[in-house]
């Protein structure tokens, strides 16, 4: 539909220009400018219902928008489903409550889409997915079915699932909120070993020690805004606005 | 403080086995203890003449009516009719054909049903796909030497067997079709579907025998005359598939948006998702339903009596008739029903069972 009119920075693996987005009469997303370099990581914070997991799902087109451009890796996300196929190859995403496939096994969760999408021959995929399987420290699982691990096991296998795809992006929409505090660290762990490789990462989380540790960026929303945006340091430390100086005092103190 | 862990104990004797049963629910105080009594009577009373006719006082073997003595049942008919009442008009020495596809659908649900046995979906994909094809090759004749028989010399439980499972079996793909029609988002497949859905829910399946058997000879060449039993075939699969998408669509429902967007989010197809994802899961959910329904199509399939198949029912009121066993027409009504409420009341058991372990989460997988 909507042409490409400005040039596409080949340095940058997502970008959304003016985004604007609405449910029915309600305005979700507004206004919203973001550029991520290829590489880099990003951590998405603010109070619930301030349009965080919208923004995120809407770069793989999990939801639409009504304006705006959404560019990933030089493509515009646009109705043309052959174009959505296209860049959700490209994107990995991990939710909040895993979404494995309860069906099938581990394997074959994590062998699926290779073979179907992108026609990976089987045993190059069951090589492969072993190989991110054992990245994430549960090659032993893979014969077992999601309902049979832990929570903190699933959200690896949804981890190494979404790896199998080889994908540029990686989107995390609170990946770690559904999990009993004993399993946060094994996820983190691995999301921050992901980092150091080098995973362009959008994450949407209120673990402020991963951010801290891994973030090239902050990004605070409000009421489908985005407030502030910061590195991590100047961003826990000397918050410009009043809004995130509240927000983080909640966050930090309980 | 200090604890020790402690031993399971037996519960008391007065709580289980049948007397603690007894004990419990039915002399639980004298109240409930008259109550038993009193019911307990009337219900022999009751059923003691019932009893007496169907057992006692029944005549079972012989081979004409003379061997009865009239003070109870006649099963003798039942028992002379039996092969007739089976197999209908198929020829007598072919009638293992019939049985052979019986034992091999029989076989395949067994398999099915029984939750230990390995490779359920090959499994079902042969009694869905490749058993028709034998079973058709099997009834109708016509290959390997077999010889070929003419479908309106089929009939009694076999036909009916033959109308209910082809009913079930084909509706079930046309039923996914029209589920997943009404869910899409594209307007017009959507009003189709739910068009044709709304139609055949709201219309008898006996209206759509008579016009399946009536009107679509209107809407072939002059001349093309084809099979009554294929006319009534189609029509009960059109019928079927209607109730099967409502079945289908509750499948769907089920499953939560989560397996929708991780399916999205890894990039598959509408098809590849639904196929792979989506439909394995609900099918599971749908088993219930779709033996319920099947039960109901069953039961219904007696209906082809008004447009000339002699189905179990046709077949016994067509013997009953016959001069020379004229007044036995109760014992064949008695026997239709309890053939037909063996298959229905065993299908619904299951079904209860299912939605049980279903809903304990041991069918999770
Ligand atoms: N499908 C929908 N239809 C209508 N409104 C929606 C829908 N999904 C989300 N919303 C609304 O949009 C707003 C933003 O939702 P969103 O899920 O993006 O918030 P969030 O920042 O991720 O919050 P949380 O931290 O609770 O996950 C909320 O007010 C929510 O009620
Ligand atoms: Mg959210």
């Amino acid at each position: 539909m909507s042409e490409p009119q400005n040039r596409v920075d080949n340095e940058l693996a997502v970008e959304l220009r003016n985004l604007n987005k609405w449910y029915g009469e309600f305005h979700v997303l507004k206004n919203i400018n973001l550029q991520v370099k290829k590489g880099e990581r990003i951590v998405i914070c603010g109070p619930s219902g301030s349009g965080k997991s919208t923004m995120i799902r809407c770069i793989n087109r999990l939801e639409e928008h009504q304006q705006g451009e959404i560019i990933v890796n030089g493509r515009h996300l646009t109705e043309d489903v052959k174009q959505i196929e296209s860049v959700r190859k490209d994107v990995g995403m991990v939710f909040q409550h895993f979404n494995l496939f309860p069906h099938l096994t581990v394997l074959e969760n994590c062998v699926l889409a290779p073979i179907w999408v992108k026609k990976v021959p089987r045993k190059e995929a069951e090589a492969t997915a072993m190989k991110y399987l054992e990245r994430v420290k549960i090659p032993e699982q893979a014969k077992k079915y999601p309902g049979q691990l832990s929570g903190g096991q699933q959200q690896r296998v949804a981890i190494a699932r979404s790896l199998c795809m080889n994908p540029d992006v990686m989107l995390f929409d609170e990946p770690t909120s559904a999990l009993d505090p004993e399993m946060i660290k094994e996820v983190l762990d691995v999301m921050i070993e992901l980092a150091r490789e080098g995973m362009t990462m959008l994450c949407v989380t209120h673990e402020m020690g991963f951010a801290k540790t891994v973030a090239d960026r902050v990004i605070f929303m409000d009421s489908g805004q985005i407030i502030e945006e910061n590195e991590p340091h100047a961003f826990f430390n000397n918050p410009e606005h009043e809004r995130t100086k509240l927000f983080l005092s909640q966050i930090l103190n309980h | 403080m200090k604890y020790e862990t402690q031993k399971a104990l037996p519960p008391p004797a007065s709580t289980i086995g049948v007397l603690g049963w007894m004990r419990k629910h039915l002399f639980k105080g004298p109240g409930s203890s008259i109550a038993t009594l009193v019911l307990g009577y009337l219900a022999v009373i009751w059923l003691w003449p019932l009893i007496d006719w169907a057992f006692i006082s029944a005549d079972w073997l012989g081979t004409t009516r003379q061997d009865c003595s009239g003070d109870g049942a006649c099963w003798v008919f039942i028992n002379q009719r039996l092969d007739q009442f089976l197999y209908g008009f198929y020829p007598e020495a072919e009638t293992w054909r019939l049985d052979l596809s019986f034992v091999i659908l029989m076989a395949c649900i067994g398999w099915l049903v029984i939750p230990r046995l390995p490779a359920k979906g090959p499994m079902a994909v042969f009694t869905l796909v490749i058993f028709p094809f034998i079973a058709f090759v099997l009834l109708s004749g016509g290959f390997f030497g077999l010889e070929p028989v003419d479908t309106h010399k089929w009939g009694g439980l076999s036909l009916t067997l033959v109308l209910a499972v082809v009913g079930i079996v084909a509706a079930l793909p046309f039923g996914v079709l029209l589920a997943l029609g009404r869910r899409s988002h594209m307007p017009i497949v959507r009003s189709l579907s739910v068009i044709y859905i709304e139609i055949w829910r709201g219309v008898p399946l006996i209206t759509v025998l008579f016009m399946a058997s009536v009107m679509l000879p209107l809407f072939f060449p002059e001349g093309m005359d084809f099979d009554k039993l294929l006319r009534a075939l189609i029509g009960i699969t059109m019928f079927q598939s209607a109730y099967m998408a409502e079945v289908v669509r509750g499948g769907l429902q089920a499953i939560p948006r989560g397996q929708y967007e991780a399916a999205d989010a890894l990039g598959l197809g509408y098809w590849q998702k639904m196929v792979m994802i989506i439909l394995p899961q609900a099918l599971k959910l749908m088993i219930p339903g779709i033996v319920n329904t099947f039960i109901a199509l069953f039961k219904d399939t007696s209906l082809v009596l008004i447009i000339g198949l002699f189905d179990l029912l046709a077949i016994m009121q067509a013997a009953a008739n016959d001069p020379n066993w004229i007044g036995f027409a109760t014992e064949g009504y008695v026997f239709v029903a309890l053939v037909f409420w063996v298959f229905c009341f065993s299908m619904s058991r299951y079904s209860q069972h299912l939605e049980k372990r279903l809903h304990t989460g041991h069918g999770a997988r």
